[in-house]
């Protein structure tokens, strides 16, 4: 019997959540509803099996994500039995952040960078599991498993942990916390490989459909309900598409696409090269941008 | 499909960023933007690898980076560990987690001393599939002998090294030339190219012969009536029925279930991770080994060992750290010092038995973390050799402390004078020591100077050899107290975590610390040695109060303040202290004179 490499990442995986809970006080999961985080989901219910996930999920919420995006979130959590914690920050909400109005990069901090800091510190959570792979994007590459941030929730590149074999050092002092990642080493193709293998759920706007959709900035953008301002000379059509991540709609770009099955996606990733990130605008505002917003405490 | 991890390590400028990115390349595995971002910088490969932004801003690389890519037959992770200041570390931990490597040399220069350590370092990690790619033969006209001439020398000190598997492979990255596809410019090279030899090299993990070995990290109880133990296979396989040992405590055990997620196991092998339930009701926790009872893993808790030391401060031998090995975390002491980036032999000591097997044979049970206790930052690694045999016993002795102190007429004692030098310690202690030998007790005066000369002849002051010099002395005053004798120990002591050994080492009620205290200014003032004056004009370096710290005790039993107090009235404090702990007696015929 010789395991296959999907065996050997679940394994891994596994094997991380196990410690990082056996090692932590109050764990949790950033539930980010994506398809890296229903395989996350996946792994956490394989890891702890017969007993229930031993720990919350959290979703920071922005008031922006696809209608789609929210109603599986519930669907999951209701259908898994998990405790959901769902953050929107309260000063974004009061202020109307938008990435209209605002920009992309001042919703993407105040929404998600300020309100998971906030969520984190509400509920004192001193560990937090993420979807990251280091295969997204290239600060990723050297990002440790698990990674210790300040009490100001700040990532220091400069004084990361060497880690040497299966052992980690969960150790932090009062306030600091660690986020961990127990998909570091998979990548988009073996996410997708996975899914199919263990027939996981994952929101349907990840399959080729006829969506309405516009051109802007380079990107397709799906009009997901009737806040998106038309700008002039722009024009809805249908296309289909489908999206390689999920985030919020007016910053999530669409691509062409006509996979509408698992199988199907598995095909299309053979084939195209584009990296998966490249469709997301909020990595194109600065050049380094993941790494910035990575030291002000972004995931 | 396999899945293969392997690292590269080279010496900088050798053509490491160009192989990876024209491995990359070549193999087809850029995305789009990233073969856009190559072609803006002039298809210079060694762009494709840059990550992090400081890294960028400073031209130097913090750490390892992973790279993912696959062919049609296996997938692939590499690890490279970037050459600078922190290579060792860097590469042990890239070593550390791979099956294979790749080491470049230069082939104008050939072998260097880098290559030798570089080879050393994955030779130790337990990585025993190595390629040898010799680039730049561009540079020698794809000249064969001079790659025949590397190659012999590689292939010499290689096999020196215990590595089995070695292929030597003329390269050029610039060029492209046998890194992906065989090159015309070699014909007399008739081996592969070095992606072929990548998708052919045996994974090691694919065995999983070897006795069972599981490590238990967590225990699931969702119910009263479930008790399953949790955790990753590290050895061999197992069945449901297996006779299993439960270690370090050594409780026999029979494997009931193999539970997971879609229905029971028949059998599970190294590198999954499982949850096992045992026949019995045994209390295991978490950090419990699984091993089979037929060949189970020994136990112990002093082993020969090699560390590599990966913190700016050094290992100061005898001092505790916490070591993270399997799922435990236990005290650890090395016997021997260690700079940054050293790998050495040494004793390490754990503060518990734990169960084992010696590095090359299992990674996963011979593999140590250290962690500073202080700062939590993973300062080093270590690798089991052996278990160092408990043959050292303690011989039964007829004659007892209590029997040579009735002998003696008072118990034994230690009295630790610490302070500043000059503080006034050793004045105090003499005054002491009179004062008892007057009145008939037996007594004797550890004087740090004095011993300097003679036990600790061999130390100086930097704090590894301040640690020592206290160990030595706080051995020696516990077998005095052994003897019967009242122990005046008079040392600066400066560091409240050897004065903490010095009391563990005699019983309670045996140990009276002194805090002579006098402030630095003061002593500084009296510099009867002229040693302060020194210290100032930079000839005595590590000296307390100057440049080296004096951590001030916490809860010593006395503080004599000597600003107020006379050298006599200080030792009549001691004395009194000394009475009060039942120590001496001034009564009868040995009653104290009269000034
Ligand atoms: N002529 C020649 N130059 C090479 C070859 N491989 C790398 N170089 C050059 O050597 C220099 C250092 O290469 P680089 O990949 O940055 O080295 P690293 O420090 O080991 O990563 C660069 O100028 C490369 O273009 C080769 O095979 N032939």
């Amino acid at each position: 019997m010789t395991l296959t490499q999907l065996d050997r990442l679940e394994a891994e995986s596994i094997d991380i959540l196990r410690e990082a809970v056996a090692e932590s006080e109050r764990p949790v999961l950033l539930y980010s509803i994506g398809k890296d985080s229903s395989v996350l989901l996946h792994l956490a219910r394989k890891a702890f099996h017969p007993a229930p996930v031993p720990f919350p999920l959290l979703h920071v919420d922005t008031t922006w994500k696809f209608r789609e995006m929210i109603s599986f979130r519930d669907r999951t959590a209701e259908r898994l039995g998990v405790e959901l914690i769902v953050h929107r920050n309260p000063e974004c909400l009061a202020l109307g952040i938008n990435p209209f109005d605002h920009g992309s990069a001042r919703h993407t901090d105040m929404w998600k960078t300020q309100g998971l800091r906030q969520a984190l510190d509400k509920h004192r959570f001193d560990l937090a599991f993420g979807g990251a792979r280091r295969d997204e994007e290239r600060s990723r590459a050297k990002e440790r498993v698990f990674s210790l941030r300040t009490a100001a929730h700040r990532w220091d590149p400069r004084s990361q942990r060497p880690e040497l074999w299966r052992l980690y050092n969960t150790r932090k002092d009062p306030g600091e916390s660690l986020r961990v990642f127990p998909l570091s080493n998979w990548t988009e193709i073996d996410v997708w490989q996975y899914i199919r293998r263990e027939r996981i759920p994952v929101v349907p706007l990840y399959f080729a459909a006829a969506r309405p959709v516009l051109r802007r900035d380079g990107m397709l953008i799906m009009v997901d309900d009737d806040r998106l301002r038309l700008r002039p000379g722009e024009e809805i059509r249908r296309a289909t598409v489908r999206f390689r991540t999920l985030g919020c709609y007016p910053l999530t770009g669409a691509v062409p696409s006509t996979a509408a099955s698992v199988a199907e996606i598995i095909e299309e990733l053979r084939q195209v090269t584009t990296s998966e990130r490249a469709d997301r605008a909020i990595d194109h505002d600065q050049s380094g941008s993941m790494e910035r917003k990575k030291h002000e405490g972004y995931f | 499909m396999s899945l293969l991890r392997f690292m590269t390590c080279g010496s900088v400028d050798d053509g490491k960023s160009t192989l990876i990115g024209r491995l990359l390349y070549e193999a087809r595995t850029l995305p789009d933007d990233q073969l856009a971002a190559l072609e803006r910088h002039g298809m210079d490969f060694a762009t494709l690898l840059d990550g992090l932004l400081a890294e960028r801003e400073q031209g130097i690389t913090i750490d390892v980076a992973y790279r993912y890519f696959a062919t049609a037959t296996r997938k692939f992770v590499v690890a490279d560990a970037p050459g600078h200041e922190q290579y060792t570390r860097n590469m042990v931990t890239a070593a550390s987690v791979v099956d294979a490597a790749v080491i470049l040399v230069d082939a104008r220069t050939g072998i260097l001393p880098q290559t030798r350590r570089h080879t050393e370092i994955v030779a130790l990690l337990g990585v025993r599939t190595v390629a040898l790619a010799v680039n730049k033969l561009d540079l020698v006209g794809y000249s064969r002998t001079v790659f025949d001439a590397v190659a012999a020398e590689y292939s010499a000190l290689a096999a020196a090294l215990g590595i089995t598997s070695v292929a030597c492979i003329p390269v050029s990255a610039l060029h492209g030339t046998n890194v992906v596809r065989r090159g015309a410019q070699t014909p007399w090279y008739d081996g592969p190219a070095l992606l072929g030899w990548l998708e052919s090299v045996a994974v090691p993990a694919d065995d999983p012969a070897g006795p069972f070995r599981m490590v238990v990290q967590w225990v699931i109880r969702p119910a009263a009536d479930f008790r399953g133990f949790a955790g990753r296979i590290v050895g061999g396989s197992v069945r449901p029925g297996d006779r299993v040992v439960v270690l370090p405590a050594g409780l026999p055990a029979t494997v009931a279930r193999i539970v997971a997620f879609d229905g029971d196991l028949d059998i599970a092998v190294e590198g999954q991770s499982v949850t096992v339930v045992l026949a019995e009701d045994l209390d295991v926790g978490r950090g419990a080994i699984l091993a089979a009872a037929s060949s189970a893993c020994d136990v112990g808790s002093e082993f020969d060992a090699r560390v590599i030391w990966m913190a700016a401060a050094d290992l100061v031998p005898g001092r505790s750290y916490l070591a993270k090995i399997g799922a435990r975390t236990v005290g650890v002491t090395g016997s021997d010092s260690l700079r940054c980036n050293e790998i050495g032999g040494t004793v390490v000591r754990f503060d518990a038995a734990v169960a084992y097997e010696p590095y090359p044979v299992n990674r996963d049970l011979g593999g140590f973390l250290i962690i500073d206790r202080l700062t939590n930052d993973t300062v080093g690694a270590g690798l089991l050799d052996r278990v160092r045999p408990a043959n050292l016993r303690w011989q039964t002795l007829s004659v007892t402390k209590e029997m040579r102190a009735a002998l003696g007429g008072h118990r034994g004692c230690v009295v630790w004078f610490t302070g500043l030098s000059g503080a006034g310690k050793s004045t105090v202690a003499n005054l002491v020591e009179q004062r008892l030998n007057r009145t008939g007790h037996r007594t004797y005066l550890l004087d740090g100077d004095n011993v300097r000369h003679g036990l600790n002849r061999d130390l100086g002051f930097t704090d590894a050899d301040r640690v020592e010099n206290i160990r030595r002395v706080a051995e020696v005053a516990a077998l005095m107290v052994d003897a019967g004798l009242i122990v005046l120990v008079s040392f600066i002591s400066p560091f409240e975590a050897e004065r903490a050994l010095a009391r563990s080492l005699v019983a309670a009620g045996e140990f009276c610390e002194v805090h002579v205290d006098t402030p630095l200014a003061v002593a500084e003032a009296r510099d009867a040695k002229g040693l302060y004056a020194r210290a100032r004009r930079g000839e005595l370096p590590h000296f307390t109060g100057i440049d080296s710290p004096y951590e001030v005790p916490a809860n010593p039993e006395l503080r004599l303040d000597t600003a107020v107090l006379a050298p006599s009235a200080a030792a009549a404090v001691v004395l009194d202290r000394l009475l009060a702990m039942g120590v001496v007696t001034f009564s009868g015929p040995r009653a104290e004179p009269r000034e």
